[in-house]
């Protein structure tokens, strides 16, 4: 069934009665019209209570037509999912629209969390602080994590398409109300290119309820003057239901785009990246609610958003409406109210002196005024029913009614202007914080600045909680403050603005405090006996609004959240079954085959055995070429460079400028001029960009040029005692003969087909081993042939995790894996090398440090589990026989190695160099293990196999 | 979000560039005392107000450059080679 739109009236408003739409709220259908907000047709079919309130539960209403709306946040699905803390204020009516309230079990009517409600003393603020220490909080967590939060995050696949722009205008206008539309046709008149963005559906701002004149002219008729002109230049863009959520530096802004967020057919969010010359802030100003008692029950509203609802949509929000106010904007509002079709019955002002004509104006509209009252309580249990207050002879009276549009006053909507580095001052006669001045090229215009628009003046007056009890006043709707939170926190000195917010919470829901920050803030001052501006704001930083993490993360999301980094021969690989993983930002075959472990294994025995091909092709390759190349390494390397031969290869490590090992690798002296820098596979782009620094901004004197070609060079790397074979009979293949070619040497050459190839001959496995880089257009080609040629040797692929086994059993070291960010030459052997180097290096000075050159330090050692158990990387070697043994270093690497037939590994342990053959305990897991700290070399320690 | 002047391209976005830390430090000698050494690897001067600093168009011409920035109001004073020496008064 469906229920009758009772509270809208037959005419009046911007919505077309002609077409109806159908909803459904919390399992009830509806009705509403085209031009509806969610929140607009579920008061026009009197829903009242929306949600229940985060802590206590209490029953909430729709409290604004607007950005700043505390309660009406709901699950709504338009068949997108269902998306949580959608405002409802904002939410433009959909046909099947389909909304949940976010609290409230068993039902938003009778919800049992009420019992929270009724002993609401005994949770003030900051109360699990003080109540749930004993033993641990820990043990009341669960049942505060299943009792917080708001709303439920969608389940499965996001349908929607969520996209990032980027671009740039002479002028940025925020808000289209009659201020930014003024400013854009200004900007845009001159010939600037203007960028207006409105939250709204549709500009006009303000003037889509309150009707006035502009020069003379109609305001509805006005908007669509100047909205003709604006759409019809070419120089202005305009996005609607967009809104402006952050500000930042030099002039740019983010703006989350929901125009098209609400399709059914392929829905799209957009986050705009907007840079401009200059920014005009037209953002309005929002209405402060007044502090009484029960202020939050369902009926009570802000008096702007009654205008708006009454105005724009032709919905009463209730039979009698009684204004409670403490400015005369409020009474223009209410008399507008009451113009535009709504029933207000009564206006009670807190102040003696509201504008005469105001006074009158009510009373011959039949509207009871009470000058000088003091509102006390709203009653009513699920919606307000009558209000009790003091009148200014000081009678307690009460006035039936069901509805209460409260004006506490305008606060300007600064919260961008404040991100932008804005600074505010407290206006004294406005009771609010108005712009002073900003670093930023950005102008505030309109509400915005604290030109408020009543005719005779504003006359607010301040601030302060009603005589009522001072717990029942709701300061901060969302996160459930009351004044006497407030009054807990100044007595447990919490006086900084700062303190006040953390402890009380007040201001830290989704809202950001849009409606209650200034009465907290109000409130603070007069306990603390200072003014606000000593007060002061809290910070402002973005988003004004939320918005949607997809939005936010755009179209990285799967594949492309961080995409991998493919080999040339990547499907060549795949079919011959690898199984793939992340290296360094390559996706590289790990193993080929199903039995991981088993693989593995076979892989490394294979390589020992026979030959092995594997696909170094992420090798990182650095050319450097130049008349002081050799001179540029020298300064690079902890190695001696000037002395390598053209066609010879030496291993080396780098240094950071801290003497920690950066890197290490091969270097090919490719020509007298002419180096070829080998960097390990993760580390390519940094090593680049490290020797550019270098270059660019220590050494510009030396000659030479940086070129990575990392991924311009496929790399086929066969290994093992039949690999020399097996190249050989590559047609083109130079002469592999020991003596032509020994172990660290390099050479060029051309296969028969014209492909050119880069030959050198190391080794990463310990073995025979040639590393054959071809241009990477011809990878699958080369990969294909060796294969082929190596079939007579039974060849095998090998991946990452194969030549790890291999390597660790030769103890080569893997920098990232077996160093950390203290680890320096000493440490893992290299003390030699460090004591020849003649001249000065990236990090040789820090090497003379007296901490560096300690027998203490960490060093690289290899170890034998006794058990023979593989342990786990990050394993702690302790200290023996003490309680809480202290860790003395750690396991960087440990694997079953099949051509041992025994577990093995490398470590960082304190002087490990001087601790070989000790026996010594690793923590791994809950388990001590006793292990045997050997040389990092297990497998052929004279390197015969790789000399062969 | 900085837009940064750079000399050999123009204005771009900040996105583009890597931050280099400060500017115009003197790396000492090897013969350099303990101290002197941890000053350049470890000390900065961190102002409120102009701060010289390096910066690297890496997603552009690659050119590395000094930048004098105003760490306040993040107003980028003036941009300049590598090489060139620190403007008298940039501000």
């Amino acid at each position: 069934m469906s229920y009758a739109q009772t509270f809208r009236r037959a005419q009046g408003g911007r919505i077309d009665r002609s077409s109806t739409i159908n909803f459904r709220f919390n399992g009830k259908s509806y009705q509403g019209y085209a031009g509806d907000t969610l929140a607009s047709a579920l008061l026009a079919n009197g829903v009242r209570v929306v949600g229940r309130s985060l802590k206590f539960h209490r029953p909430r209403g729709v409290l604004s037509a607007g950005v700043e709306e505390p309660n009406a946040l709901l699950n709504v699905d338009v068949g997108n999912g269902m998306i949580p803390i959608v405002r409802a204020t904002l939410m433009p009516l959909i046909d099947g629209l389909n909304a949940e309230s976010q609290g409230g079990f068993p039902s938003v009517h009778f919800d049992l969390g009420r019992l929270l409600d009724l002993t609401r003393p005994l949770w003030p603020a900051g109360f699990y602080n003080k109540a749930f220490k004993w033993p641990s909080w820990h043990l009341y967590e669960w049942a505060f994590r299943q009792a917080a939060g708001l709303g439920r995050l969608p389940a499965g696949t996001d349908r929607a398409q969520y996209r990032h722009m980027n671009t740039h205008c002479d002028v940025l206008v925020v808000g289209a109300g009659p201020s930014g539309l003024k400013a854009a046709l200004h900007a845009a008149s001159r010939g600037d290119d203007v960028l207006l963005v409105e939250q709204d559906i549709e500009a006009g701002g303000s003037l889509l309820f309150d009707s006035m004149e502009i020069g003379g002219v109609h305001s509805a008729d006005w908007i669509t003057t100047v909205l003709g002109l604006l759409e019809n230049m070419d120089n202005v863009r305009i996005l609607l239901s967009a809104t402006v959520s952050g500000y930042f530096d030099h002039n740019v802004l983010t703006v989350h785009d929901r125009s098209a967020a609400h399709r059914v057919e392929s829905p799209v969010e957009t986050l705009w990246k907007v840079r401009a010359d200059d920014v005009v802030l037209a953002t309005g100003a929002i209405e402060q609610p007044m502090m009484f008692g029960n202020n939050d029950l369902p009926g009570i509203m802000l008096a702007g958003a009654v205008h708006q609802y009454s105005s724009r949509y032709g919905v009463d929000c209730g039979r009698r409406i009684v204004g409670v106010v403490n400015n005369d904007a409020g009474w223009q509002t209410l008399l507008a109210i009451a113009d535009s079709g709504s029933p207000v019955i009564a206006i009670i002002d807190v102040r003696n002196d509201p504008c005469e004509g105001l006074v009158r104006a009510a009373e011959t509209r039949n509207i009871a005024t009470h000058k000088g009252a003091t509102p006390l309580s709203a009653r009513g249990s699920s919606a307000v029913k009558a209000l009790r207050y003091v009148s200014n002879r000081g009678d307690l009276l009460t006035i039936r009614c069901d509805a209460i549009a409260m004006s506490g006053g305008l606060n300007p909507t600064t919260h961008l202007y404040a991100q932008a580095g804005g600074r505010l001052q407290y206006d004294e006669s406005l009771a609010c914080f108005v712009p002073k001045e900003c670093r930023q090229r950005v102008r505030v215009v309109g509400a915005a600045t604290g030109a408020f628009s009543p005719v005779n003046g504003y006359n607010v007056a301040r601030r302060q909680a009603a005589p009522a009890r001072s717990s029942s006043q709701w300061v901060d709707y969302l996160h459930d403050v009351t004044v006497s939170d407030i009054e807990l926190a100044v007595r447990e000195n919490y006086t900084s603005v700062e303190h006040l917010k953390r402890y009380t919470t007040t201001g830290m829901a989704v809202d950001q405090g849009k409606t209650s920050n200034l009465n907290a803030m109000s409130l603070l001052g007069q306990l603390t006996g200072r003014t606000l501006a000593e007060v002061g704001t809290t910070t402002f930083r973005p988003q004004f609004m939320p918005v949607t993490m997809g939005a936010v993360a755009g179209p990285r999301r799967g594949e492309f959240y961080d995409p991998p980094r493919l080999l040339a021969a990547h499907d060549w690989h795949r079919a011959s079954d690898a199984v793939f993983d992340d290296y360094g930002g390559w996706r590289r075959p790990a193993f080929y085959g199903n039995d991981r472990e088993a693989c593995i294994a076979a892989e490394a025995r294979k390589v020992r055995e026979s030959v092995g091909l594997f696909d170094g092709s992420p090798l990182g390759k650095i050319e450097v070429k130049g008349p002081d190349a050799a001179e540029f390494l020298n300064r690079m390397y902890v190695n001696t460079v000037p002395t390598l031969k053209p066609g010879k290869v030496r291993y080396g490590l780098m240094l950071t400028e801290n003497g920690i090992v950066l890197d290490d690798g091969v270097f090919v002296r490719m020509a007298e001029d002419h180096f070829l820098v080998n960097t390990t596979s993760g580390n390519a782009d940094r090593v680049a960009a490290w020797f550019e620094e270098w270059r660019q901004c220590e050494w510009p004197e030396l000659e030479l040029i940086c070129s990575p070609v990392t991924a311009q060079w496929s790399v086929a790397t066969v290994a093992g005692p039949y690999s020399r074979a097996v190249l050989a009979r590559l047609p083109g293949m130079v002469d592999l003969a020991t003596d032509k070619l020994p172990h660290m040497s390099f050479t060029v050459g051309e296969f028969t087909n014209g492909t050119p190839y880069r030959l050198q001959r190391v080794s990463f496995s310990g073995e025979l081993s040639y590393e054959l880089s071809v241009p990477a257009d011809h990878a699958v080609e080369t990969f294909e042939h060796i294969w082929q040629e190596g079939r007579m040797h039974d060849i095998g692929m090998f991946g990452i995790e194969a030549l790890m086994v291999l390597r660790t059993e030769k103890g080569f070291l893997h920098v990232g894996v077996d160093t950390d960010g203290t680890t320096n030459p000493f440490d893992v052997g290299f003390g030699g090398v460090v004591a020849n180097k003649k001249g000065d290096y990236v990090g040789a000075r820090s090497l003379q440090r007296a901490h560096d050159r300690s027998a203490d330090r960490r060093q690289l050692v290899g170890f034998e589990p006794a058990n023979g158990v593989v342990v786990s990387a990050g394993a702690h070697f302790v200290k023996q026989d003490r309680k809480n043994s202290p860790s003395e270093g750690f396991v960087t690497s440990a694997v079953f190695s099949p051509t041992l037939g025994k577990a093995i590994g490398l470590g960082l342990i304190e002087r490990g160099l001087e601790r070989k053959g000790e026996l010594v305990q690793i923590h791994d897991e809950n388990t001590r293990i006793s292990a045997t700290l050997v040389d990092p070399c297990f497998f052929d320690p004279g390197g015969e196999r790789m000399h062969a | 979000m900085l837009q940064i002047p750079c000399p050999y391209c123009g204005n771009r976005d900040e996105a583009e560039f890597l931050f280099g830390g400060e500017a115009h430090l003197t790396r000492p000698e090897p013969e350099a005392s303990d101290k002197e050494w941890s000053d350049y690897l470890f000390n900065r001067t961190n102002p409120k107000g102009t701060h010289y600093e390096r910066w690297c168009h890496s997603f552009g011409c690659g050119q590395w450059f000094n930048v004098a920035r105003d760490t306040v109001t993040h107003e980028i004073e003036v941009v300049y080679r590598m090489g060139e020496s620190r403007p008298a008064d940039s501000k």
